[in-house]
């Protein structure tokens, strides 16, 4: 009887933790819970995947979800991905963690011999042209579409060969179903040719730092006047929000 | 005791026989081969493993008990980023259809990402543009029926028939592999539609994608005789992922050893 009422506790204690974000009782764990809630709100103690749909369980962290409740987070945000992230540093994170930077992403793969190289210069050309001020708001973000070839340590050392290893650079890459459903979101196409070959659509797109797409820059090559006009005004629009 | 230990280890075998080598309910067993589709990998052949793919698109009423476990799919619920407006627009609310419409009908207006989450919260899968692509080459006696006149002419036909989408699942003729509908109901989302690089410019005789894409040299089509083929190539190059569209239901498919 007593066992029961301690679990019983325990439980109610899981369900306010989720259900009010108030934490009380359970604070001091750290709890994980299926994006997809496969199965209702239940909580999982341990990291792992999710029993029915086999996503990565997401941990469930109650003053942090306090907070990004303070500041909505947009329907369009690509911060409604639940995805987990590998940078070329080996750490993992979610689009939700970039949350307070407008955000210049670009797909690439570090083997392409063809349009990439033009991709990252257009990218380094879009850089140089931001204020320093800018530079210490934005993320200059490539994901690989070829997450099998592009492992951390090889996009570190493609950072490191491009001298892009410091911020506002960064490398991204997922397994392969995320991967195609980051593509879905900023409509990039690609396809696998062959083993280490692909073809892929050139954009370089600009997130505001509530992750709402503003602009999306198509081709290689192309003026992008526009582009960086887009992301000074979305510094803008953060630094008032500040 | 004794009888304990029998009957779990018969209850185990049972368990294990059907998970290991049964087909699972509601599916067909597709067996694996290489093949030409209209646009491969380095355009010729794709190697297809053996599957499993749905018997019939996900119905109506299955997405109804779909978003009744899973609130955030529902109508009123969705994100933006994952559906756009007209999402199950021949839905009166949550669960409830219109009158017009038919339980048994294939689900519509349904965008990439509703379609991938249903099958994910199944076990299952979205079919590969190559999957179905295979599986739908097949004509009721052959496993690859693109030689025939005949079997372009109907699907050009279904084409130009109107309203299917309304039609109940299961009424089409059952192909060579026992799956329903690949053909004369609706359109069916793939697990990487946007693997298809084709874009407006390539109507034009300049090959001016190449600004667009990387390689796209390497993506010529094969036959454009299979004029079918080709439509439904540029109607996957022309959607994007939270397009909820009339005539568009999906569904699922399963690799075999996943369960093992």
């Amino acid at each position: 009887m007593k066992k029961a009422i301690v679990i019983l506790t325990v439980l109610l204690a899981f369900v306010s933790c989720k259900q009010s974000n108030s934490g009380t009782g359970a604070d001091n764990m750290v709890l994980y819970e299926c994006p997809m809630h496969c199965e209702g709100d239940r909580l999982y103690e341990e990291e792992g995947s999710c029993p029915v749909c086999k996503m990565d369980l997401e941990r469930v962290k109650p003053d942090k979800t306090e907070k990004l409740s303070q500041a909505v987070i947009p329907e369009m945000s690509i911060f409604n991905l639940s995805s987990t992230w590998t940078d070329q540093n080996g750490k993992a994170i979610k689009f939700k963690d970039l949350q307070g930077d407008v955000l210049v992403m670009v797909m690439i793969y570090t083997s392409c011999k063809a349009a990439c190289p033009r991709l990252v210069a257009d990218m380094r050309n879009i850089e140089a042209r931001l204020s320093e001020e800018a530079k210490n708001h934005i993320k200059m973000i490539f994901v690989s579409i070829d997450p099998e070839t592009d492992t951390p340590a090889r996009l570190k050392s493609f950072a490191k060969e491009n001298f892009m290893d410091d911020a506002p650079w960064m490398f991204l890459r997922s397994t392969e179903e995320n991967t195609r459903e980051f593509a879905a979101v900023v409509a990039v196409s690609y396809k696998e040719i062959s083993p280490i070959d692909f073809s892929h659509s050139n954009i370089i797109s600009v997130f505001s730092h509530n992750g709402e797409m503003l602009f999306q820059q198509e081709g290689l090559g192309v003026n992008s006047d526009n582009t960086v006009n887009h992301i000074n005004k979305a510094v803008g629009t953060l630094k008032k929000e500040l | 005791m004794d009888s304990t230990a029998f009957r779990i280890f018969v209850l185990c075998f049972l368990l294990m026989n059907g998970f290991g080598y049964g087909q699972s309910e509601g599916m067909a067993f597709i067996e694996g081969s290489r093949y030409i589709p209209l646009y491969g990998r380095d355009s010729t052949v794709v190697e297809v493993k053996d599957f499993e793919i749905d018997v019939y698109p996900v119905t109506n009423a299955a997405f109804i008990d779909f978003v009744r476990e899973h609130p955030q799919w529902q109508k009123t619920k969705v994100k933006k980023l994952f559906a756009e407006g007209n999402y199950l627009y021949n839905w009166k609310g949550d669960f409830e259809l219109r009158e017009d419409v038919d339980l048994r009908s294939p689900v519509t207006y349904v965008s990439w990402f509703a379609a991938k989450a249903y099958c994910e919260c199944q076990g299952k899968r979205l079919p590969t543009i190559d999957e179905w692509e295979y599986v739908a080459m097949a004509d009721k006696k052959m496993r690859d029926a693109r030689i025939n006149e005949s079997y372009n002419q109907q699907i050009l036909s279904w084409y130009e028939a109107p309203k299917t989408y309304k039609n109940s699942i299961g009424q089409t003729e059952k192909n060579y592999w026992g799956v329903y509908d690949l053909h004369g109901l609706v359109w069916e989302w793939t697990l990487d539609f946007n693997s298809v690089l084709i874009s407006g410019e390539s109507r034009k005789d300049v090959d001016k994608d190449s600004n667009l894409f990387c390689g796209s040299a390497a993506i010529g089509a094969t036959d454009l005789m299979n004029y079918a083929a080709f439509m439904r190539y540029a109607f996957r190059g022309s959607v994007k992922a939270r397009y909820a569209i009339r005539n568009l239901g999906f569904r699922c498919a399963k690799d075999i050893n996943n369960i093992e």
